[in-house]
């Protein structure tokens, strides 16, 4: 079997979820290829040639995939990828545009969002917003995969050495180009990639007591996150949100605060290592899941959190 | 221009989900469908770009059992012109929903179609992007918002650390994420005036695409629930079970 593992970056730098994207492929087994496609990315190849167990990095660098346009990758990934048993990507945002036209064009299925695999064709996967999971077998010669990277424990970043080759496919669908961006300007850790995450809910009521969590993710090196109820609320932009509909994120500590627990947000952290839950409802369903529940005003606790954290740290 | 719209039946998203004991599926029986939510959005969609002058006929499609109907009379009641059902019993998986949707797009040439990300029972998130494989159309996904300029549409797309603005070329498949509007509600008037609008039926056969089945579901089981541990008394004993005894801090 062999394995193309399509890389996840931002052309300077190789995102974490990558990682597992390889473990994912070294739990299928076989020759695992990476394609890194990108425009002057070269520093993302050489970070990807030392992950371990990659054979073998291919590049193709060109103004096409700059912006990681669905129908150029797609078109790429298909003629690159046709050769392998297995196609694998993130389930990020940019995964999850290009993939299904990849598998659209190898006329195959795909199989999304896996957290497990149980053999080279059988994957498992969360359905109905993660209140189901399902046991999936994948029929056709090629499988064309999304892995959900917090399933996957990352292999090691350093210590690979893959040999590096340049690829000259230039695939330009000529159907869309790239207006602009709006990046979330922070210094915080990204949350999908963060150790500690603190999460306000409908609880913080409004978006000015989101401060409040800046000041604890601060002295913690946390992420921020909301639930969907603080963003529907309009509290904060949804790039914030966690759960099935935002982002799915397993870190080692995960604070929700004046977060009541809906299904739709479990799905999206309860893989967290420690759940910690303040909320000053004590029947909210947050508290079953959470290791340390603190039944309190979250008013009076973040700030005295703030405090004692200062005198712990 | 004409805008074609997929709608999906689905569970309602308010309905706890219950899996089969013998682990073959989600229990559907006795239980309230509805159109997928991210369905919903893509009609709203389709209704403002008719009540801007931008759209002129709304067709909305739909492939399931005889009861996603129901789902396609909901959307003409919501501003959609005219309706059609595919039918198909079982399982329909996406790369087979984009080829019905493509048969169905080389018959109505939409300027513009729109479907929702995901449904919520599947949570697949790949139709729309097949479809405009297929089709050879540009993609916009998870837009949060759609403007039409001539012969071509901005889509603003929710990524990951933000947003990111496309200009694609007309045609081309839209897919909705939740922020792009809030959908109405059907008024009673438009309810029955939407039992009088067109629909038409017609089979996978008809369209001369065949269904297969290329993924087989094994198992289905109830996720792992984690048990709820203890109630610290206040914030310095929080601090402190998370720096000495979860070690987390």
């Amino acid at each position: 079997m062999s394995i193309l593992v399509i890389a996840e970056h931002d052309n300077s730098s190789l995102k974490q979820a990558t990682l597992s994207v390889v473990a994912a492929a070294k739990a299928i087994g076989g020759d695992i290829d990476v394609l890194v496609a990108g425009e002057n990315c070269a520093a993302v190849a050489e970070a990807a040639a030392k992950a371990e167990g990659v054979a073998k990095v291919l590049v193709a660098d060109n103004a096409a995939y700059g912006h990681f346009l669905g129908e150029n990758l797609g078109e790429l990934v298909a003629e690159v990828g046709k050769g392998y048993s297995h196609i694998l990507s993130s389930a990020g945002t940019t995964g999850k545009d290009f993939m299904p036209r990849v598998a659209a064009l190898l006329d195959v299925a795909q199989v999304s969002d896996i957290i497990r695999v149980e053999s080279e064709d059988t994957f498992v996967r969360p359905i109905y917003a993660g209140n189901a999971i399902a046991t999936v077998k994948a029929s056709d010669s090629i499988k064309v995969v999304t892995v959900r990277p917090t399933g996957f424990d990352p292999v090691a970043a350093e210590g690979g050495s893959a040999s590096v080759e340049q690829i000259d496919v230039v695939k330009d669908a000529g159907l869309s180009s790239f207006v602009g961006e709006q990046k979330a300007e922070s210094d915080r850790p990204d949350l999908a990639s963060a150790g500690i995450v603190i999460s306000g809910g409908r609880g913080m009521q409004n978006g000015d007591n989101f401060k409040m969590l800046e000041q604890v993710a601060d002295l913690l090196g946390a992420g921020i996150g909301a639930s969907r109820a603080a963003v529907d609320a309009g509290f904060v932009p949804n790039d914030m949100q966690v759960g099935q509909t935002g982002k799915i994120v397993a870190p080692q500590l995960y604070i929700a605060v004046g977060i009541s627990g809906a299904i739709q947000h479990l799905a999206g952290m309860s893989d967290s290592k420690v759940i910690v839950a303040i909320n000053k409802d004590e029947e909210a369903p947050i508290f079953q899941v959470a290791d340390y529940g603190l039944v309190a005003d979250l008013f009076e606790a973040v700030p005295q959190l703030e405090e004692e954290l200062k005198k712990a740290l | 221009m004409k805008v074609l719209v997929a709608v999906k039946r689905v569970i309602d998203y308010n309905v706890k989900v219950r899996v089969k004991p013998d682990n073959t599926g989600v229990d559907l029986a006795n239980v309230k469908m509805a159109m997928n939510p991210f369905c919903e959005i893509a009609v709203e969609e389709a209704v403002r770009l008719k009540e801007k002058g931008i759209a002129s006929e709304i067709v909305v499609v739909s492939i399931g059992p005889k009861a996603c109907q129901e789902q396609i009379r909901t959307a003409l009641a919501l501003g959609a012109d005219r309706g059609i059902h595919i039918e198909a019993d079982g399982d329909v998986q996406s790369l087979d929903a984009a080829k019905l949707l493509k048969a169905v797009v080389e018959k109505e040439e939409p300027k513009l179609v729109i479907l929702g990300k995901q449904s919520i029972d599947s949570d697949n998130n790949q139709t729309g992007q097949m479809l405009a494989a297929l089709t050879g159309m540009g993609q916009g996904t998870f837009a949060s918002e759609v403007v039409v300029d001539g012969e071509k549409v901005n889509v603003t797309r929710e990524v990951d650390g933000g947003l990111m603005t496309l200009s694609l070329n007309l045609p081309a498949v839209v897919t909705t994420d939740l922020r792009l509007n809030e959908p109405r509600y059907a008024s009673l008037p438009n309810i029955m005036k939407a039992k009088k609008k067109p629909l038409d039926t017609m089979s996978a056969a008809d369209l001369g695409v065949e269904i297969a089945s290329r993924l087989t579901t094994l198992k289905v089981e109830a996720p792992a629930g984690r048990s709820a541990g203890v109630k610290v008394a206040d914030v310095a004993e929080l601090v402190d079970k998370l720096k000495n005894e979860a070690k987390v801090i």
